[in-house]
């Protein structure tokens, strides 16, 4: 990394929140990207298996971007947090763990968390920090596909059959409340905020209801369930039952093969 | 690569060499351009007898991305020099109007339509429009908006009939 523009020094306060947030920001990407990949071979057409193969891969090497900002304020090595931390010690949102379920919910989840990863990403690129700016800049241009991508599908399952509609709108009452969670901070957040180093989530949720609204109840048809938008108080140390089986298919070769550098 | 068989040491490396070397560098996963070609490569220093060159990845998830570390350092290795120095930078970020209007152009030969111009807003459900490599016709459909590679989609030219992969724009 060659950087061009001077850095903002952080506190340390401000370090060990910033790894909070990179942290889980990296551990929503990786629970999902496994999700995607679960798909591949079991996708309804080939088209989509690659898809979905080519959206995780996206996910993960924003993952990779992610922790490696991680790195550079605590010297800590990617591999090692994404395939030897336990679900206790996992940070992502209950709604990338769930089971990847019928082609609705996959597809209605990965809408809802790309909107929110877009408009993450694109308020990012205006980060104080720089290097996050960097890595929000980059990751942006990629995340588009996936939006455009997912929108569609999401479209089609509402404005197709019977069956896919009434699938697709179940899928909405099932992860509708589970996306809120993506809007709820880390400790020490609200001291990145003020500094203008990460997006305030408040703001951005306001936007992403306006587009995902605009999306799933204007143009496919779709109503969204009742009752106010809040997560939960449970943080994101709270998993659900399904991310430790995730885990343990995830990392297995890696906690076999611990010393092994070439895969 | 054998290493000591090249000329006896131009003390210091020519940057024009260096670049005609990057220049030959294929990229692994669309090998009809080069990384130079494909805008990936950004800096070339020559320092003493060191060389340093800083390039950029197109897609951040991109498995090549190794390959092409070890080959710019082979490739410079190529030229007798000993010291390489390979970095990555994402500022500014890869942008496929980064790459060099002949490679387009090798695209399209190749049958991969060029990306359209990338800038514009990032946020957009809708896709750019696209025209068939092979009769030009805008009037092609999206079979699978992503393709055999991160930096690809399929489409099919309902003028020609034929299928064909499109760069995306990005």
């Amino acid at each position: 990394m060659t950087a061009t523009t001077p850095t903002l020094t952080l506190t340390d306060a401000q370090i060990q929140a910033l790894i909070r947030k990179l942290t889980a920001l990296a551990d929503d990407e990786i629970v999902l990207a496994h999700r995607g990949g679960e798909w591949t071979g079991h996708a309804p057409i080939l088209e989509e298996d690659i898809a979905l193969a080519n959206i995780a891969q996206d996910e993960l090497g924003h993952a990779a971007l992610y922790l490696g900002l991680r790195t550079d304020l605590d010297g800590s090595q990617p591999d090692r947090l994404a395939m030897f931390r336990s679900a206790s010690e996992y940070t992502n949102t209950r709604l990338t763990e769930l089971p990847k379920g019928d082609w609705a919910v996959t597809m209605v989840r990965q809408f809802l968390y790309d909107a929110y990863e877009a408009l993450w990403l694109e308020e990012a690129g205006s980060s104080r920090y720089a290097p996050l700016a960097e890595v929000a800049h980059k990751a942006l241009r990629e995340e588009k596909f996936h939006l455009q991508h997912t929108a569609l599908w999401v479209e089609r399952l509402a404005l197709g059959t019977e069956e896919s509609e009434r699938r697709t709108q179940t899928a909405l009452n099932e992860l509708w409340s589970h996306a809120a969670q993506l809007f709820q901070p880390v400790a020490g957040e609200e001291e990145l905020i003020a500094a203008g180093i990460v997006p305030d989530p408040a703001a951005l949720k306001a936007r992403w209801e306006k587009l995902v609204t605009a999306h799933l109840q204007g143009k496919c048809g779709l109503t969204l369930p009742r009752g106010t938008f809040t997560s939960d108080d449970r943080g994101r140390d709270h998993h659900t039952e399904y991310l430790a089986p995730l885990l343990a298919e995830m990392q297995e070769v890696a906690r076999q093969h611990p010393d092994a550098e070439v895969w | 690569m054998v290493m000591g068989q090249a000329e006896p040491a131009a003390a210091y490396p020519d940057p024009a060499a260096v670049w005609a070397a990057l220049s030959q560098v294929p990229d692994p996963e669309i090998p009809v351009v080069s990384i130079v070609d494909m805008g990936m490569v950004r800096e070339v220093k020559v320092d003493g007898e060191g060389v340093s060159v800083t390039f950029t990845p197109t897609f951040s998830g991109c498995p090549a991305l190794h390959v092409i570390r070890q080959s710019i350092e082979d490739a410079v290795r190529g030229l007798g020099v000993n010291d390489v120095e390979v970095k990555s930078t994402l500022t500014p970020p890869w942008t496929t109007d980064s790459i060099l209007p002949d490679a387009r152009e090798r695209l399209r030969e190749y049958g991969i339509a060029p990306p359209a111009p990338a800038e514009g807003s990032l946020i957009s459900l809708e896709p750019e429009p696209t025209s068939c490599p092979r009769c030009g016709s805008f009037n092609v459909r999206m079979t699978a908006s992503f393709g055999p590679t991160l930096c690809k989609r399929l489409y099919v030219c309902d003028a020609c009939k034929e299928p064909f992969e499109g760069f995306k724009s990005v």
